[in-house]
């Protein structure tokens, strides 16, 4: 009960990017198409929850002044290893995706749920929380994809949605972009969350 | 184009066209947690020009002199944020104990820059960058971009804390209050250093 309760809080209720709002910069960055969103949420993913597990198995042996350079060496290691995997197999996503798959060893939301979570509770609902942080991370950056690829290129996952009359808005793929589209999502949500009350 | 237009160009480049926070998105989040007050905004930016400059300096002696001569690029991720938070450690302590009067008006900032990205990123990206015609930044080349690069983050912090002292007073709907209106508010910048997207130097 309680590891689905920890699956599934990520997605809606503590959705790391609309609610807890951490983790932005790749949010912003990678959003230029689905398939970027895609690659970079199943890399953060499997880097949280790798990292959710050792964090959480060395909870017991860790000296609490130096723990976080712990957890930024255990979380570091995953993400070269992330890194050289997606080299290997993925070339075209990993080049796309280029300095933010190192960079995933700062975003807010690993060092965040290993230090809030993960070096607090058992194995198995550190790994449950990985994954569904995870995916909530994933869906976000789907979502945000999603609008940002339909206005700025007309067509989603790379098959053409729009008429070919379709004018893209090519600013949607830009910068600016990225920031407005977010903006809005932001508050829509809050939108929402405040009618519910 | 002497040194000195080299210098021009990369100082153009840091600060306006590529800038880290509104077109290569580093940073996003001291950009938008640490700019609700100017103050605290000049505080921040001054900790991470200096930051951004020592790391470079240092990221840039462990690649040339111990990764690249022992094949241990794929350590890079590791060796670079080990690194800059033992640095930002470092300089919190000397700080602390030479100059207390900065560290009260920097100190809070210092931790947060170890999971800045945009220092990291620098650093990151110093070794990939190159020349016009090729060549690799070199160790002052390196520095002088940390530096200005951080210039870079430090001018649209202050822009926007500028402006958001301001929207204090705004009537805005209830749901774009904080966070949206800052996220779009980040976007019209954006919109308007893309002016300096066509420059050519």
């Amino acid at each position: 009960m309680t590891f689905l309760k920890e699956l599934t809080k990520g997605l809606i209720k503590e959705n790391p990017i609309f609610v807890i709002v951490l983790g932005i910069c790749p949010t912003l960055a990678v959003t230029t198409s689905v398939k970027n969103a895609i690659g970079m949420g199943m890399a953060a993913t499997f880097v949280l929850i790798c990292s959710n597990t050792i964090i959480s198995l060395i909870k017991n042996v860790t000296p609490p002044k130096i723990r976080i350079p712990i957890y930024i060496v255990v979380i570091a290691s995953f993400v070269s290893i992330v890194d050289m995997v997606m080299a290997a197999y993925t070339p075209a996503v990993h080049k796309s995706l280029g300095i933010f798959i190192p960079l995933i060893v700062v975003n807010c939301i690993i060092l965040g749920r290993a230090e809030a979570f993960a070096s607090k509770n058992n194995m198995l609902s550190s790994i449950a929380d990985g994954i569904g942080m995870g995916l909530g991370f994933t869906l976000s950056l789907i979502v945000v994809a999603s609008i940002r690829e339909l206005l700025g290129t007309g067509s989603w996952l790379e098959m053409n949605i729009f008429p070919s009359t379709y004018d893209p808005m090519l600013v949607a793929i830009l910068a600016p972009g990225a920031f407005i589209t977010l903006g809005f999502l932001m508050g829509v949500m809050q939108m929402l969350k405040n009618r519910r009350k | 184009m002497g040194y000195l237009g080299k210098l021009f160009f990369m100082a153009m480049t840091a600060v306006f066209i590529n800038n880290y926070v509104l077109s290569r998105f580093l940073g996003l989040c001291p950009y938008l947690g640490v700019s609700k007050k100017l103050d605290s905004a000049f505080g921040m930016g001054m900790a991470v020009i200096f930051v951004m400059t020592m790391a470079s300096a240092f990221t840039y002696l462990i690649q040339t002199l111990f990764l690249i001569p022992y094949g241990l690029q794929y350590l890079q991720t590791i060796a670079f944020i080990l690194t800059i938070a033992a640095l930002v450690q470092f300089v919190e302590m000397v700080i602390q104990k030479n100059a207390p009067a900065l560290y009260k008006s920097l100190g809070v900032y210092l931790p947060l820059i170890t999971t800045n990205c945009a220092v990291l990123g620098v650093a990151i990206l110093n070794t990939k960058a190159t020349w016009a015609d090729g060549a690799h930044y070199n160790f002052l080349d390196a520095v002088l971009n940390g530096f200005l690069s951080g210039i870079g983050f430090t001018l649209v912090l202050l822009l926007m804390a500028g402006i958001r002292e301001r929207l204090e007073y705004a009537d805005l709907p209830k749901s774009m209050k904080g966070m949206p209106i800052g996220l779009i508010l980040a976007g019209c910048m954006a919109l308007a250093f893309y002016g300096f997207m066509g420059f050519k130097i």
